[in-house]
C-alpha cells in the first residue's frame, strides 16, 4: 500500500498582489488546506518561467500551480495574461509528455479571496494525490 | 411556483434562446410595439412574466395571436432581450399543447385576400403551420 | 558563501502553538550558509529587533531569514533592522511560517516539517541574494495637464497653488471645456457660467500656469519625474500676444455661414471667431476650413480691421518641445453620436435634441437667448419629452450605445425639466426613465422637488418611438405602471445622450503608455486605494475620462489628482524599487521579444560596442531596462529566449533554488 502512504508534493506559485495576499487572508481566517502544499511568492505570475514548472517535476514534484490576479487585475496590467498563454502551451506539452493535466493549474485569485484559495488548494491537493506520485519527469539522479 | 410552470419556462426559454433575466425592465419594446392596444398582455409582459414562470395566463390569452412579428422589440431592445421571440415561443407551446392544428394547403386561398400583404401571410404560416 | 542568521518567531503562541519553533531553529542551523540560529518570542518586538542586530555584529552575518508572519505584514521591519546594523535591506528573506503554515495545519509535526522546508526554501534563497540599492532620479518640477476643463483647470490651479508650475493643453482656442457650454448646475441651480469664468480668470492670471489652447499633445518619453513631451500648437493665424480680443476682426469678417460648435451647431459663427464672451485666452482663431483669405487669398478684412496687427495669414503649426515630472490626465467627455438612434427621428426633425443642445437653447448666451424655442420654427415649445437613458444601460448594441450608465443624466434631466416648469409653467413636461439614480448630497431631494413642487410627469417607462408628424412630434412610449401605452404629441424631444470618453483619449493613452478599459476610459491604479492615479507611474487622471462623472466629483477628483503631483513634484529625487529587471548584454541578442511584452515601455535598446575575439570589436544591438520606469513584473525574464533578462530580488537562480529546497 505504498501509493496510499505517499504524501504528494505540491509547488504553488502566486504573485505578491492577489494570490500571496489571498494566501494570507485563508491563514487570518484559519481556512485549514494541505500542508503538502508550499507557496513561493513570486511578484507577478508572468515571472513563473516554464523552466520553473519543469525544475518541479524534475525534483519529484507532484502538482504544480500558479496563481495571479484576476484577469484585468493584474497589478502590472496584463502579466497575467501572458501568464495563461504561456502555461496552456506549457501544460499541454506536459499532458503530452505523460504529466496529467490534473497535476497543473492555473488559477485566479485574489486578495479578497482567502476562501477561494484555500478551497482551490484542498480540491488541487485532492486530485493530485489521487494521481499518486509522479514518476514521469522525475530525475532519478535527485533521489539518492 | 409549481414544477409545471418551470417546466413551460424553461422550455420557453430553450425555444426562445432569450434570457429573461437580461430585461432592466424599461418598456421600450411595449412603448414601439404596434399592436399594443390590441393585446391583453404587452411585449415587456411576456418577459417578465416567462421570467416569473407565470405562464398559463399567457396560453390562455388571445395576445400571442396579436403580436404581429414585426420585430420593433428586438431592434429597439437595448438590452438584447428580444421579446418577440418570447412571445413566438409562447405561441408554439400554445399549438403544441393542442395537438394537430395543421392548416393544409386546401385551406389558403380562402383566407387570402388582396389587400392582405404578403409579410401578413409568410407571418401567418409561420404562426399556423407549426 | 553567505554568513545566515536565522531568526524563528513564536508569535506567542501564533506560530508556537502549531510549530514546534525550537526544532525550526536546530534544524535549520544544518542548512548550508547558516552560522546562527534562534527562536525567540516576537521577532518584530523591539528584544526581538536587538536580537537580530547583536547577531549580526556578534556573527557577521550578511544575510538574514527571519521565520515569521508573512512578508506583506513585518518585511519593511525586518529590513529597516537589518539596514540600522549595517547590513543591506535586500539581504533579508522572510519564511512565512504564520499565516501560510502555523495557521492553517492544525498538527504540530507537519506544520514544524512544513516550517523547515519554507526555512530552507528561505535560505536557499538567501544565499543567492545580492545588496540591492534602489535607483534615484531627478524630479522635473513642472506639471503638464491634458484637457481644459473644469477637470483640468482645477487641478492646474491646486498644482500651481503648491508653488509649482503648470502648462495646460487644450485642444480648443479656449480653456473651459464642457462645463463652459452648460447653463445651471445640479443641483443648487447656480449660474455654470458663474462660478466657472472667474476659475479661468485665475488661470490666465497665474504666474505659475502657462496655456497652449488650440493645440494637442503629439509625443511623450521618458517616466516619472523626466517626461518629454512634444506639444504641437496648431496655427491659429492670429498673434496670441498682440491679440487684444477686441472682436473687431470677429465682427468684420464676410464669411458668416461657420456652423458654431460651442452653440453645437444650432448658430452660426465668422471665419474668424472667438469661441464665447469669457473665453480663456482670449484671442480670436482663423477658421483654416472656412477662411477664404486661406483657402484662395481673397479677402484680408481682418487684417485691415485688426489694429494691434495681430493676423498672420502665413502662420505654422509650432511644435514646443517641453520636460514635466508628472503629467495629468483630463480630456473629459462627450455625449454619443444620436445618428445611429433612428426611433427617436433625431436626424429627421430639428426638434429632437441632445440634453447638451438643450443646455445651449436655455443659456443666455446661446441660439435664442436663452429663449427655450424650437430650432425648427423659433416657437415656443408647450410640450416637452424627456427621454433619458439614450444609449446608456445599452448592452445588446455596443456599435450604438453604451453599456455602463452615464450617471448624470437623471440629475441634469431633473434640472432641465423643473427649469423649464418654473421659467415656463404653461408647458408640459414628460420625464421617461428607466430608474431614476440620484445618489448624492440633495440629489434626491432635487429630482423631488421637480416632481413636487414643479408638476413635472415622471413616467416610468420608454419611449419606443419618435415620429414626426407635421410640426408636431408624435411620441410612442410605455407607461409600465399604468400599463398602457402612451401616444404624446410633443413640440419638443431632448434626449438624454449617453456620455464617452474623448476620441483624443485612445491615442493619449498610447502615448502615455496608460491603461484603458474597453470603453476607453482610463484604468485607475487601484478601484479603490489609488483611485486617481494610473497604473503608470506619473500619470494621473482628473476628472470623467476616468469613468462618469457630476461636476463635484470632477472637481475633487482633480483636486485629489493634484494632491498627488504635489507629493510627487516636492520630491527633489525619487527612490525606485530595486527589484527591477537587468539584461546581461554579453547574453542578449536584441530579438525586442522583452521590449514587446513590457507594459510600461521601460525597456529600450542600443548599438553597443563589444570586444570580440581577435582583437576586432562588433557593434551589436542590446536591450537596457530604464531602471525608473520598471516595476518589476518580470514577464521579460520569460520572453527572453537567451536568459539574458533577470529581475533582482526574485532571479531565475533564487527562484530555482527555493523550488529545489521545497523538493528535495
Amino acid at each position: 500500500m505504498q501509493v496510499n502512504e505517499h504524501k504528494p508534493l505540491i509547488v504553488a506559485f502566486c504573485c505578491n498582489w492577489c494570490s500571496y495576499a489571498g494566501a494570507d487572508l485563508a491563514g487570518n481566517n484559519r481556512l485549514a488546506y494541505p500542508a503538502d502544499v508550499k507557496i513561493i511568492r513570486v511578484p507577478c505570475s508572468c515571472r513563473v518561467n516554464p523552466m520553473f514548472v519543469l525544475r518541479a517535476f524534475q525534483r519529484g514534484a507532484d502538482g504544480v500551480i500558479i496563481c495571479g490576479c484576476h484577469p484585468g487585475d493584474c497589478h502590472y496590467t496584463s502579466g497575467n495574461y501572458f501568464t495563461r498563454r504561456r502555461m496552456a502551451l506549457l501544460f499541454s506539452m506536459l499532458d503530452y509528455l505523460g504529466i496529467e493535466k490534473e497535476r497543473t493549474r492555473v488559477e485566479w485569485v485574489s486578495a479578497a479571496e482567502g476562501a477561494k484559495f484555500a478551497a482551490t488548494m484542498n480540491d488541487f491537493a485532492e486530485k493530485v494525490a489521487s494521481l499518486g506520485e509522479n514518476k514521469r519527469l522525475e530525475d532519478l539522479r535527485c533521489k539518492k | 411556483m409549481s414544477n409545471k410552470n418551470e417546466y413551460l419556462r424553461d422550455e420557453i426559454i430553450r425555444i426562445s434562446g432569450v434570457n429573461p433575466k437580461k430585461c432592466m425592465r424599461c418598456g421600450k419594446c411595449s412603448g414601439t410595439c404596434p399592436a399594443y392596444d390590441e393585446m391583453e398582455y404587452h411585449p415587456h409582459q411576456f418577459v417578465y412574466m416567462v421570467e416569473t414562470g407565470d405562464i398559463e395566463p399567457l396560453l390562455n390569452s388571445q395576445s400571442l395571436y396579436k403580436c404581429l412579428s414585426c420585430f420593433a422589440c428586438v431592434d429597439r431592445c437595448p438590452r438584447g432581450v428580444e421579446p418577440a421571440k418570447v412571445v413566438e415561443a409562447v405561441r408554439l407551446m400554445a399549438i403544441r399543447k393542442q395537438g394537430a392544428n395543421h392548416m393544409t394547403a386546401n385551406d389558403v386561398p380562402e383566407k387570402l385576400d388582396d389587400d392582405m400583404p404578403q409579410q401578413a401571410i409568410v407571418s401567418a404560416f409561420r404562426k399556423y403551420t407549426k | 558563501m553567505q554568513r545566515i542568521g536565522v531568526f524563528v518567531c513564536w508569535c506567542g503562541s501564533n506560530i508556537a502553538g502549531t510549530v514546534d519553533v525550537h526544532a525550526v531553529a536546530e534544524a535549520l542551523k544544518l542548512e548550508p550558509g547558516v552560522v546562527f540560529s534562534i527562536d525567540y518570542q516576537y521577532m518584530c518586538s523591539q528584544a526581538g529587533q536587538n536580537i537580530i542586530k547583536e547577531a549580526i555584529a556578534e556573527h557577521k552575518l550578511t544575510g538574514i531569514v527571519v521565520c515569521s508572519c508573512s512578508p506583506r505584514m513585518h518585511e519593511a521591519t525586518f529590513r529597516k533592522t537589518a539596514q540600522a546594523a549595517g547590513i543591506n535591506p535586500y539581504m533579508v528573506e522572510i519564511a512565512n511560517i504564520r499565516e501560510q503554515c502555523s495557521w492553517v495545519h492544525k498538527e504540530m509535526p507537519i506544520g514544524t516539517e512544513k516550517a523547515i522546508i519554507l526555512g530552507k526554501a528561505a535560505i536557499a534563497k538567501v544565499n543567492l541574494n545580492a545588496p540591492l540599492t534602489p535607483g534615484e532620479s531627478p524630479v522635473t518640477k513642472r506639471a503638464l495637464v491634458i484637457g481644459g476643463g473644469i477637470a483640468g483647470i482645477q487641478t492646474a490651479l491646486d498644482i500651481a497653488d503648491a508653488g509649482f508650475e503648470v502648462d495646460i493643453v487644450e485642444k480648443k482656442p479656449t480653456i473651459g471645456g464642457k462645463m463652459a457650454q452648460i447653463d445651471k448646475t445640479f443641483p443648487t441651480l447656480d449660474c455654470a457660467a458663474c462660478i466657472l469664468t472667474p476659475k479661468m480668470v485665475d488661470v490666465a492670471q497665474n504666474e505659475k500656469i502657462r496655456i497652449f489652447s488650440y493645440s494637442e499633445v503629439t509625443q511623450v518619453k521618458g517616466f516619472v519625474g523626466n517626461f518629454d513631451v512634444t506639444i504641437k500648437k496648431n496655427a491659429r493665424y492670429v498673434k496670441e500676444d498682440l491679440c487684444t480680443g477686441c472682436g473687431a476682426c470677429v465682427e468684420k469678417c464676410p464669411q458668416k455661414k461657420v456652423p458654431n460648435e460651442f452653440n453645437l451647431g444650432m448658430d452660426n459663427r465668422r471665419a474668424i471667431y472667438i469661441p464665447f464672451a469669457q473665453a480663456v485666452p482670449k484671442v480670436a482663431t482663423i477658421d483654416p476650413n472656412a477662411c477664404n483669405m486661406l483657402k484662395n487669398g481673397k479677402c484680408g478684412v481682418c487684417s485691415k480691421v485688426c489694429a494691434a496687427g495681430a493676423i498672420d495669414y502665413t502662420q505654422k503649426d509650432e511644435f514646443i518641445e517641453e520636460k514635466y515630472g508628472a503629467i495629468v490626465v483630463a480630456t473629459g467627455f462627450n455625449p454619443i453620436s444620436m445618428d445611429k438612434f433612428d426611433e427617436f427621428a433625431y436626424s429627421q426633425s430639428k426638434d429632437v435634441i441632445t440634453s447638451l443642445e438643450f443646455e445651449r437653447l436655455t443659456n443666455a448666451a446661446g441660439p435664442t437667448a436663452g429663449k427655450l424655442l424650437r430650432p425648427s420654427d423659433g416657437k415656443h415649445p408647450h410640450t416637452i419629452v424627456f427621454v433619458q437613458c439614450v444609449g446608456s444601460r445599452c448592452s445588446s448594441c455596443a456599435e450604438k450605445g453604451k453599456e455602463y450608465c452615464s450617471k448624470i443624466c437623471c440629475m441634469y434631466t431633473a434640472k432641465h425639466a423643473m427649469l423649464t416648469r418654473d421659467k415656463y409653467p404653461d408647458t408640459e413636461v414628460y420625464v421617461f426613465y428607466i430608474d431614476v439614480r440620484t445618489p448624492g448630497k440633495s440629489f434626491d431631494e432635487f429630482q423631488r422637488r421637480a416632481v413636487e413642487e414643479y408638476g413635472v410627469h415622471y413616467i416610468k417607462g420608454m419611449v419606443g418611438k419618435v415620429a414626426p408628424e407635421g410640426d408636431k412630434l408624435m411620441v410612442h412610449a410605455s407607461d409600465m405602471l399604468a400599463n398602457k401605452q402612451l401616444h404624446i404629441e410633443a413640440d419638443l424631444v431632448v434626449l438624454a445622450a449617453a456620455i464617452e470618453p474623448d476620441k483624443s483619449a485612445r491615442p493619449l493613452a498610447t502615448m502615455l503608455t496608460a491603461s484603458m478599459d474597453t470603453n476607453d476610459f482610463f484604468t485607475e491604479a487601484h478601484p479603490k486605494l489609488r483611485p486617481v492615479e494610473s497604473p503608470t507611474a506619473g500619470v494621473f487622471l482628473s476628472g470623467a475620462c476616468q469613468g462618469p462623472k457630476d461636476i463635484p466629483e470632477t472637481v475633487s477628483q482633480a483636486s485629489a489628482a493634484a494632491a498627488k503631483v504635489i507629493g510627487l513634484l516636492a520630491k527633489d529625487k525619487l527612490t525606485g524599487n530595486p527589484c527591477i529587471a537587468h539584461s546581461d548584454e554579453m547574453m542578449c541578442n536584441g530579438c525586442s521579444s522583452c521590449e514587446r511584452v513590457c507594459p510600461y515601455g521601460a525597456i529600450t535598446y542600443q548599438d553597443k560596442e563589444f570586444r570580440m575575439p581577435n582583437r576586432t570589436t562588433a557593434i551589436r544591438r542590446v536591450a537596457s531596462v530604464n531602471p525608473a520606469v520598471c516595476q518589476g513584473c518580470g514577464a521579460c525574464t520569460v520572453a527572453c529566449p537567451s536568459g539574458a533578462m533577470d529581475l533582482r530580488g526574485f532571479a531565475t537562480k533564487q527562484i530555482i533554488a527555493e523550488v529545489d529546497a521545497i523538493c528535495k
